[in-house]
Order: C-alpha cells, then sequence, then structure tokens
C-alpha cells in the first residue's frame, strides 16, 4: 500500500530523515519506534504531503507522491492525526467530526459521510454521549478519540497515527489501543509512530525503530519485544555493559 | 511443501523492497557498532546513506575470513557478550578460528530458516530425523537441530561416528531422515551393502546432505544405496551455519533465503561483480543478523545465479549446488578443472572410493597434474593388471571429459591424510 524507498528529508541546514526505506501493507499495523527528536514526526509528515522530501520515491497505491500537496495526498487516501490532536476546542464534537469529512461533502456523498459518523460513534461510544458539548471541554482521552474519530471521517485507506498515548493515563490508552486495533478489519491500514513502545507492539505487527533519521532495526513485532536494543531503550529493561 | 509460504513466495517487488530496508538498517547499525566497518567505510569514503538502491551494495567493500580472523575473537561482533546467547567458532587448524555469535533473536531466525530447508528436503512432524553432524562448536548440528524440532518432527542427536551403531540406531528408532554430509550418507550406504541390509528394509526415505561439494553422481549413488531422495542444503559457518540455501522438490538448484541474505557474484581473482547468469564467487550480506552481521562476506564458493521462476512456486534466488571452492578451482594450461568434475568421474569407476587429492607442479616450466585415488582393498591387492586398467580408464575419461592428461596414481585406501577433518581436495605446488 505505502512504500518509501530512500527517503531523505530536511529541517533548514538539519538533515531530518536520512536514507528511510520502509513499506506498510495493506490491513496491517505497522509501528515507528524512536525517541524525541529521531524523525518520527518529519517523515509522518513527509507521508501526508505537509513536509517536503528532498531524495527518494514515495509510493502510495502504486503512485508516486513525492512533491504531492497534502490536500491531494488526502484525497488518495492518506490520513493523519496530528501529534497533539489539534481539535478545534469552540466547536462541538460532532461539528470537529463532520469536518474532517469536508473533502467529501459533494451531494451524493452526504448519506455515506452520516453512516461513517455512526461508524465512528461505534469505535467510541463515549463521543456520542458528548455530541453537543464543545470538544474543549473533555478530556485528554475524549479529544485524543475526537482527532482520531474526525480522521476517519475522510475515509483513509491509511492512517497516520502520531503519539496517540501521549499525556494519557494507562487506562485509556488501553481503551483507544484497542479501537486501534479493530481498524483494519474496518477497511483502514495503520502506520502508528509512539514513544510508549510497550504499547504499540501490543497491536502492531511489524515495527521500525528509528534513530538520529535513520532506521536502524526492522521487524516483526515478536523479534522487535525480544531485541536488547529496543529492550533498553524503550521498554525500560535494566542493563549494565558485561566490560564493566 | 513450504515452510514459510508468505516469504519463500513473496512476488520479487517486495522481497527487493524488503531486502533494501533491512540492508539499510544493518548498515545503519554495523557502521555504529562495529569498529571493523567504520574503519573501512570511512577509508573508502563512504556511509550507509549511500544505499539508495540495491545496486548501491558493490560500492561497500568486501569482507574475507582473515578479516575475521584478525578480530578474533569477538572483534566483529555488533552487540556485546550480554546479548549473546549462543558462541560457535571454526576448529582453527589452519589458522586462528572464526568465531559467531547469536541473538535469542538470531537462534529464532536460524530455526526458521532450517525449518525451511527440512520443509523443502521433504521433511514434516511425521518424521524421524537422525542428526550425525557433530555437535559442538561446529554449526551444522544445532542449526538442523532447532529447525526440526519446530517443524515438529523426532530428532536423534546422533552426532558423528561410530557407523554400526548408526545403523542400529536407523533401523531400530526407525529414522525416516538421514541429514549428515554427503560423503558419510556413501559411507553408510556403503557399510550397510558390505553388512548385507537391504536398504529397502529401513524405513529411511530422505537425506539432506550438506557441509561440502558433492557431484550429481554422488547424488544418484547416495540414493541408490540408501534408497531415499537426497537433497542438498547450503550454508556457510561464519554466515549463520546451514540454512542459507536448500534444494526443493525440483532439485534444481537451492533457494536462497533472500529476506535474510544478499547474494552476489564476483570474480574471485577481480573481485568485480559478474554479470547475472556468470559462474564465480558467492558474496553474501545478512540482513536480519544481529550479533554477528556481515556484510559482502565472501564464501570462497563457486556458483551460479538463477533469478527465473521455479515450478516448486518460490520465489527466491536459485544458487547452483556448489562447484567447488575458488581456493580449489585448478586452472591447468588454461583449462578450469573443479574437484567435483573429477569426482563425478570417479563415481563411474568401479573399484575406486571417492576419496581423492589433485596435485599440480611445475616440473622444468611445464605444468603437470597428478591425481591420486583411493581404491578399495580387494582392489589394492589384486593383480597389477587390473589396478593398470583402472588407471587408464580414469586417464581416459579425464581426457575425454576435461580435456586434460593427468596421471594417475593408485593408493592404498585410508592413505591420503585428512587436514582439519577433510582431506584436501586441491594441493596446487606451482605457487612457490
Amino acid at each position: 500500500m505505502l512504500r518509501l524507498e530512500s527517503v531523505s528529508a530536511s529541517h533548514g541546514s538539519i538533515q531530518a530523515l536520512r536514507n528511510v526505506s520502509l513499506h506498510v501493507s495493506a490491513g496491517e499495523i505497522v509501528t515507528l519506534l524512536g525517541g524525541n527528536g529521531s524523525g518520527k514526526t518529519t517523515l509522518m509528515r513527509v507521508i501526508s504531503g505537509i513536509h517536503p522530501s528532498s531524495k527518494g520515491r514515495l509510493i502510495f497505491g502504486g503512485q508516486n507522491i513525492a512533491g504531492i500537496p497534502a490536500e491531494q495526498v488526502l484525497r488518495l487516501g492518506v490520513g493523519q492525526v496530528p501529534e497533539g490532536r489539534q481539535i478545534f476546542a469552540p466547536l462541538s464534537v460532532l461539528d470537529n467530526l463532520l469536518l474532517g469529512a469536508y473533502v467529501r461533502f459533494k451531494g451524493s456523498e452526504k448519506k455515506e459521510v452520516w453512516k461513517d459518523l455512526e461508524g465512528v460513534f461505534g469505535l467510541f461510544p463515549v463521543l456520542k454521549e458528548r455530541e453537543r458539548q464543545r470538544a474543549g471541554t473533555l478530556s485528554g482521552g475524549e479529544q485524543q478519540m475526537v482527532a482520531i474519530g474526525r480522521t476517519l471521517m475522510s475515509r483513509p485507506k491509511l492512517l497516520l497515527l502520531d503519539e496517540p498515548s501521549m499525556g494519557l493515563a494507562p487506562r485509556v490508552v488501553g481503551d483507544i489501543f484497542r479501537a486501534i486495533r479493530t481498524l483494519p478489519g474496518r477497511g483502514t491500514t495503520i502506520l502508528l509512530v509512539e514513544q510508549n513502545a510497550k504499547a504499540a507492539l501490543r497491536i502492531a505487527e511489524r515495527g521500525y525503530v528509528m534513530e538520529t533519521g535513520r532506521i536502524i532495526l526492522e521487524g516483526e513485532t515478536e523479534d522487535l519485544l525480544n531485541n536488547r536494543e529496543v529492550q533498553r531503550a524503550y521498554l525500560g529493561k535494566e542493563y549494565r555493559e558485561i566490560w564493566e | 511443501m513450504i515452510w514459510d509460504r508468505r516469504h519463500e513466495c513473496m512476488p520479487r517487488e517486495e522481497i527487493e523492497q524488503l531486502q533494501l530496508e533491512r540492508l539499510q538498517s544493518t548498515l545503519n547499525r554495523v557502521y555504529r557498532n562495529v569498529s571493523f566497518y567504520k574503519k573501512k567505510f570511512d577509508q573508502l569514503k563512504i556511509s550507509p546513506e549511500d544505499i539508495q538502491g540495491m545496486s548501491d551494495l558493490i560500492r561497500f567493500p568486501l569482507t574475507a575470513k582473515e578479516d575475521l580472523r584478525e578480530s578474533y575473537p569477538y572483534g566483529m561482533f555488533a552487540l556485546t557478550l550480554r546479548d549473546v546467547v549462543r558462541i560457535h567458532s571454526s576448529s582453527g587448524v589452519t589458522g586462528k578460528p572464526t568465531v559467531t555469535g547469536y541473538t535469542r533473536n538470531d537462534l529464532h531466525h536460524w530455526s526458521q530458516l532450517t525449518a525451511r530447508v527440512l520443509t523443502a528436503g521433504g521433511v514434516t512432524k511425521d518424521d524421524v530425523v537422525q542428526i550425525t553432524f557433530k555437535y559442538g562448536l561446529f554449526t551444522g548440528a544445532f542449526g538442523l537441530h532447532h529447525g526440526a524440532e519446530l517443524i515438529g518432527a523426532s530428532v536423534i542427536p546422533m552426532s558423528t561416528g561410530n557407523t554400526a551403531k548408526q545403523v542400529m540406531i536407523m533401523q531400530d528408532y526407525r529414522t525416516t531422515a538421514l541429514v549428515s554430509t554427503p560423503s558419510y550418507a556413501l559411507l553408510l550406504g556403503r557399510h550397510m551393502e558390505r553388512q548385507g541390509i537391504n536398504p529397502k528394509s529401513l524405513s529411511l526415505k530422505l537425506g539432506l546432505f550438506g557441509g561440502e561439494p558433492w557431484s550429481e553422481a554422488m547424488r544418484q549413488e547416495i540414493e541408490e544405496s540408501l534408497s531415499i531422495n537426497a537433497t542438498d542444503n547450503y550454508g556457510v559457518s561464519e554466515v549463520m551455519g546451514p540454512g542459507v540455501a536448500a534444494e526443493c522438490e525440483a532439485k534444481d538448484g537451492l533457494h536462497i533465503s533472500e529476506d535474510h541474505f544478499i547474494p552476489e557474484i564476483i570474480d574471485p581473482q577481480t573481485l568485480k561483480p559478474l554479470p547475472p547468469g556468470s559462474e564465480g564467487e558467492l558474496v553474501l550480506t545478512t540482513l536480519t543478523k544481529e550479533a554477528f552481521p556481515l556484510v559482502r562476506y565472501r564464501t570462497r564458493d563457486i556458483t551460479t545465479l538463477s533469478y527465473a521462476p521455479c515450478s516448486c512456486g518460490r520465489t527466491q534466488v536459485r544458487m547452483k549446488k556448489v562447484l567447488g571452492r575458488s581456493d580449489d578451482i585448478l586452472i591447468l594450461k588454461g583449462i578450469k578443472i573443479f574437484p567435483s568434475q573429477v569426482e563425478a568421474i570417479l563415481m563411474e569407476v568401479e573399484g575406486v572410493e571417492p576419496r581423492y587429492q589433485l596435485i599440480a607442479d611445475r616440473i622444468e616450466g611445464a605444468d603437470t597434474l597428478e591425481l591420486r585415488v583411493e581404491v578399495n582393498e580387494e582392489v589394492f591387492f589384486d593383480e597389477i593388471k587390473i589396478l593398470q586398467n583402472i588407471s587408464l580408464q580414469i586417464e581416459r575419461k579425464l581426457r575425454e571429459i576435461i580435456g586434460l592428461s593427468a596421471k594417475v596414481k593408485l593408493v592404498a585406501p585410508e592413505s591420503l591424510r585428512p587436514a582439519d577433518g577433510k582431506i584436501p581436495k586441491v594441493v596446487d605446488r606451482r605457487k612457490k
């Protein structure tokens, strides 16, 4: 579905992505792990067309999408849930969700939009209870649900999720990740960026580990969980050098 | 049967994407963690970022066995021993041993890969697998052992030696699959023949052979004398051990597990990459190894790669049965000779053993070739005339098939002395 071949990108004079290759097949949940400043968010923004790439190929659904404007990438079926949610606080939950479908309001599709809204409410029932409430008054977890729901309203084939667990209590993280896990079954493929490696590896099939703009590891979830470097850096397992 | 259909039958485009991803992350890791590679890359002013596509791999330096020896014991490990759960090594008879390490993930992948080998050779969970490789520092026994267990077969870890006992176990425990070197299989066959044991009275039906190059003629004799289906599998102990490549039921080349290794063919003299389909030395880059990754490792084995589709359904590239080692190729008067060719000739001659040695020499400026062959006991004490007949027969075949005249010398059984467990098949005295 998505394929990156040796993609590089920079922020001014700083090279943020160095030769990144990865792929996501239809129906998969793939996670991208890495510390702060490793380039994960830049990578997401490059895929969704918000940030330009300087080198390499980005293939989505057989088409090279490098250099294509973000709104067009969205129409092709790549939806991004931004880091920090970025919902519209003064608007109601319902309006926030409907805004996600703005690319689809072309008369004939209206009925479909209402059906999709029911789908989002099915995924996050709490949003149905609060549909008239201003989004800014919701809890962090509920706001994250609004952000995910809003992106799902554009009917993405590929959903890019940037740190959905950020700042949330473990119980809420569990709720949200359980919902994410059901998305491939509903026809949405997931690329999930996370610092919470434990939660991400619980739902992903494969993963990549980034470090200073490079991919240093790639593998199936089980391999990553068993990798000592991943254990030390992201899963908080204790470690002492043997040579000490 | 195919063990891992998702990877073994992956469309070419997907294999290449996976290889690119894994190659880039492997190079990033070795550059960061292995000082040998960092130094070498820096000297050549290349970095992992220079891999834009698979064709860029040839810009990276080759790694040779000597490099591994110089970094004895742990210099080329990409992780500390803390992360290593298994250590294997070579015997070190010809130099310092080469030491390799495996993490938990490396062992997990290794079992998966040898399970592919065994499944391709016909082994299922219903089989009783007798492993006659030596259990110890060598990779052969443990590698296939774990793969067989993963499949769910019943494993008999016999280790080497004691032929009479091997046969007894084979009979009593109803072994269905034999894992050994091809020469040991031949020995087992001849032992049973001498003891008057009918191979058809055994439960044996499969043989999976590796560890040394062997000819088609040898396969035929093994299949007949043990009444089995024999397949070849290929491994390199520094790269992983068994599990790199294996024959499928088509017996037309060995599928290399390309999701774990990138194969290349180079000219062993000029070290330049050769065009597709050429015969040359196999070079392997590991893609998933954590503890002991290798970049462009020279295997010294001579083969050819074929990307043509295989009737078995696997999409992974096939390497031809290894013809010999690049150290073992003799070039005499412009003619290239592989020990395997000589072996094939000897298989057709009655009374001789496939134990031989080729000796090239230069006498008064002229290159000469001598072939020493062991004959079996009955023949050795027979009439001179019969011995002469055999030599003449071999000499004639060498001339006809290879196009070279050689002096054939028949020697007593077990008089050729092995070094490092194997008889050196080629001795080139011209080099001094």
